[in-house]
């Protein structure tokens, strides 16, 4: 988001505050609103990715916090959207958080509030994604790194609704207990 | 008459001051005080590595045997200064080793750090025994190698938060066998592997081993072979709490834990499976420090499931994954908190929750003995910032970051210089500030009223005009450490009491209203100062204007003039 060109930044980025801010008289919000893009820079390759409404520096978190407590690298979250059939909404979820597939069931469990999602026996639900291809795939089939790098969406289905395909139990995730 | 105490008398008096603001002050009583107290002082602090040289600090206290060493500003560690600005180590150990010191102990913060330094630390003062790393870089796993291998005393090796080069030279496997003396080892920020053969067997020998903070890649089977060697531990750092829950060595986790009675300070969980979290609620209620704040991976119920155990807890950091609600369970439980850190979890706008006003009104109701604290959040309002400061009077260090920079009262959508006002007011021994906020004069006119005690100040995107800057120059009277960034204050302020900053240990200024022609007259007038800009724009003409804006300056007190190890980019006018 670049300013007016007539302010004659043409070789900055400024980004007007989110929010703007209120209650100041004087018009001194051109000094508050001077701002530049914050650039990460990833490794060796030195890309910089801006990370929109940030100020170099802002929120004072120390760099070596930066680079070390947030789950996984910064800018690859892996956020899917989940449908739970009978759910009036979707839900979103960070597969990288997750490093394996009890995890990540673990986590829909607690999102939609029902258990019980691809166990063996009692599995009224199956969970099921959408690959890069487009097309429809059991959850749990291949390693989940190979999983969280081609799922799209993610679809929690009523077992009743894939009547016609026969899944026997040990095919439910049978990359859970690969994993374990 | 005090004068005629023989010398031995008083220096066995002198033995009995810790702090070197005493000693200091012992110093300045009279010319034989100052004589008895520099040969008798052993442990010397320099806040800033540039106010004075190691020759003069040797000649000075030629006993020194330990050294704190702080260097760059602190501004540095959110990216404001550039890496190779300066704060070398190298010249310290260089004299020191010249000169014959007897060092036993170094603390560096901010510093810079090569294997070349380390390797000297290691071969030339043969009883070294304590190295305290703070934000510092510029080293390697070979300097840490060289270090474990020659240090035949060493009882401290504490890395805190340090970018450390892996170099994969099996470092830990460098302290020999004859080596039974460490008592705290830290190397929780080290990327890379160890080689956990010798970690167990370094932990197994060394029986006064008090403190342990592994790195993510010690992983929790080997955690529990250490435990079982190290049930004396004081201080635990786990690095990778990933298992199975229902495996045996869970199960063997669970009953090392509980041997493990003496564990009162818990950090660390770099990667974690939450489920496996219920083995250590077991040392949870003799816990008095817990950090969490590198643990992204245990979310708000196990967070809050695990506090529920920690009732004699002083000193918390967690991530703002905690909720309001979660804070809300802190202040029920945790009745002895005096330290609270909440960490943002979310710095790219994805939407996760936050914490806002409630949960700071909600500590403050519950932990009356609060007095640090450091938080980030969603909003505030003024009405919160007055019921915190009525709940807890006591606060040292109150240090408020909003994630907007400017954003007013949420509810009233007024500045919040009433808010930071009561804070002020109410806390009278509040020694260190950082606001933020949609912030006027008028919360500086409150801080130079009240903040009588204060010494370190942070300013971020507030205040209108010089007069600002002004009211905290004049009416701080302890004021050590002031940094400012983007804010409209220029060189009315900036100049109107140059004898100000000889009181202090230094001022940072970036972005702010002050131009070229003001530093370089500051600097004209005050010889005892070093006025460094910072200019790391591509235009670096010789002649830049005097009513050009500085981007950034950073002055300080000195008593050695301008430093010779300035880069290109650092003017010292």
């Amino acid at each position: 988001m670049a300013k007016d060109a007539g302010l004659g930044l043409e070789t900055e980025l400024t980004l007007a505050l989110p929010g703007g801010g209120g209650g100041d008289p004087n018009g001194s919000m051109e000094t508050k609103q001077k701002k530049r893009v914050f650039y990460e820079f990833s490794g060796e390759e030195s890309t910089k990715v801006a990370i929109k409404n940030q100020v170099v520096g802002w929120p004072p978190v120390c760099s070596y916090r930066l680079k070390n407590s947030f789950s996984g690298e910064e800018g690859t979250k892996i956020y899917v959207k989940v449908s739970m059939d009978g759910a009036p909404f979707l839900r979103k979820i960070d597969l990288s958080t997750h490093e394996d597939y009890s995890g990540l069931l673990m986590a829909l469990e607690k999102l939609f509030g029902c258990y019980g999602i691809g166990e063996r026996d009692n599995s009224e639900y199956i969970p099921i994604y959408e690959d890069k291809d487009g097309d429809w795939m059991l959850v749990g089939d291949v390693p989940w790194q190979m999983f969280s790098g081609s799922c799209k969406r993610l679809r929690i289905m009523k077992r009743l609704d894939a009547k016609g395909i026969k899944l026997h139990a040990e095919d439910l995730l049978k990359g859970i207990s690969m994993e374990a | 008459m005090l004068n005629y105490f023989p010398e031995e008398v008083l220096e066995h008096v002198f033995d009995f001051l810790t702090s070197h603001r005493d000693r200091n002050a012992v110093s300045l009583v009279c010319k034989s005080w100052y004589a008895v107290e520099r040969f008798s002082r052993e442990k010397v602090f320099i806040g800033n590595c540039y106010t004075i040289s190691p020759e003069r600090l040797i000649a000075r206290f030629p006993r020194v045997r330990s050294l704190t060493l702080k260097g760059k500003p602190h501004f540095a560690d959110f990216n404001l200064v550039p890496h190779d600005w300066g704060g070398y180590v190298q010249p310290w150990i260089e004299s020191m080793a010249k000169a014959g010191v007897n060092l036993e102990e170094l603390r560096l913060k901010r510093m810079l750090v090569s294997d070349e330094s380390l390797d000297l630390l290691a071969n030339f003062f043969p009883n070294f025994k304590s190295l305290v790393l703070v934000s510092c870089d510029g080293f390697s796993t070979d300097g840490l190698a060289a270090i474990a291998s020659n240090c035949r005393f060493l009882r401290e090796l504490d890395l805190q938060e340090n970018e450390i080069e892996d170099r994969r030279g099996q470092w830990l496997s460098c302290f020999p066998d004859s080596c039974t003396s460490l008592v705290s080892l830290n190397f929780a920020c080290l990327k890379g592997e160890v080689n956990l053969l010798s970690l167990e067997r370094l932990v197994a020998r060394c029986r006064n081993l008090r403190s342990l903070r592994v790195n993510h890649a010690v992983p929790l089977d080997a955690l529990q072979r250490i435990l079982a060697q190290a049930p004396q531990l004081v201080d635990l750092g786990i690095g990778s709490f990933v298992h199975d829950p229902d495996s045996e060595i869970y199960n063997k986790i669970e009953t090392g834990m509980q041997k493990c009675t003496s564990i009162t300070s818990l950090s660390g969980f770099l990667d974690v499976t939450a489920r496996c979290l219920p083995a250590v609620y077991t040392i949870c209620r003799h816990l008095t420090s817990l950090n969490l704040s590198y643990a992204p991976g245990i979310y708000s119920d196990e967070l809050v499931k695990l506090i529920c155990h920690c009732n004699k807890l002083e000193r918390l950091l967690v991530l703002d994954t905690i909720g309001d609600k979660g804070l809300g369970v802190v202040a029920s439980t945790c009745k002895e908190l005096q330290e609270l850190r909440v960490f943002p979890s979310d710095l790219y706008g994805v939407g996760n929750a936050a914490v806002t006003e409630e949960g700071l009104v909600a500590i403050s109701a519950g932990c009356r003995k609060l007095n640090s604290i450091l938080y980030f959040c969603e909003q505030m309002t003024n009405a919160a910032l007055i019921m915190v400061a009525k709940n807890c009077p006591n606060f040292i260090r109150f240090r408020l970051a909003t994630f907007n920079p400017t954003a007013p009262d949420a509810v009233t959508m007024q500045p919040l210089d009433e808010g930071f006002g009561a804070i002020v007011k109410s806390c009278k021994g509040l020694k260190r500030l950082s606001v933020s906020g949609l912030l006027t004069d008028q919360v500086f006119l409150y801080m130079g009223r009240y903040a009588k005690q204060l010494e370190m100040l942070s300013i971020a995107f507030a205040g209108d005009s010089d007069k600002g800057m002004l009211y905290v120059l004049n009416g701080c009277k302890k004021l050590k450490k002031l940094e400012i960034r983007d804010s409209p204050f220029g060189n009315a302020a900036l100049l109107a009491d140059m004898g100000k900053y000889e009181t202090m240990r230094s001022l940072w200024m970036s972005s702010c209203e002050v131009t070229l022609g003001a530093c370089k007259t500051l600097a004209q007038k005050m010889p005892r100062l070093n006025v460094e800009v910072i200019n790391e724009s591509d235009q670096m003409e010789a002649s830049v204007d005097d009513k050009h804006k500085v981007e950034k300056m950073y002055l300080y007190r000195t008593l050695v003039g301008p430093r010779k190890d300035a880069p290109d980019f650092v003017w010292t006018l």
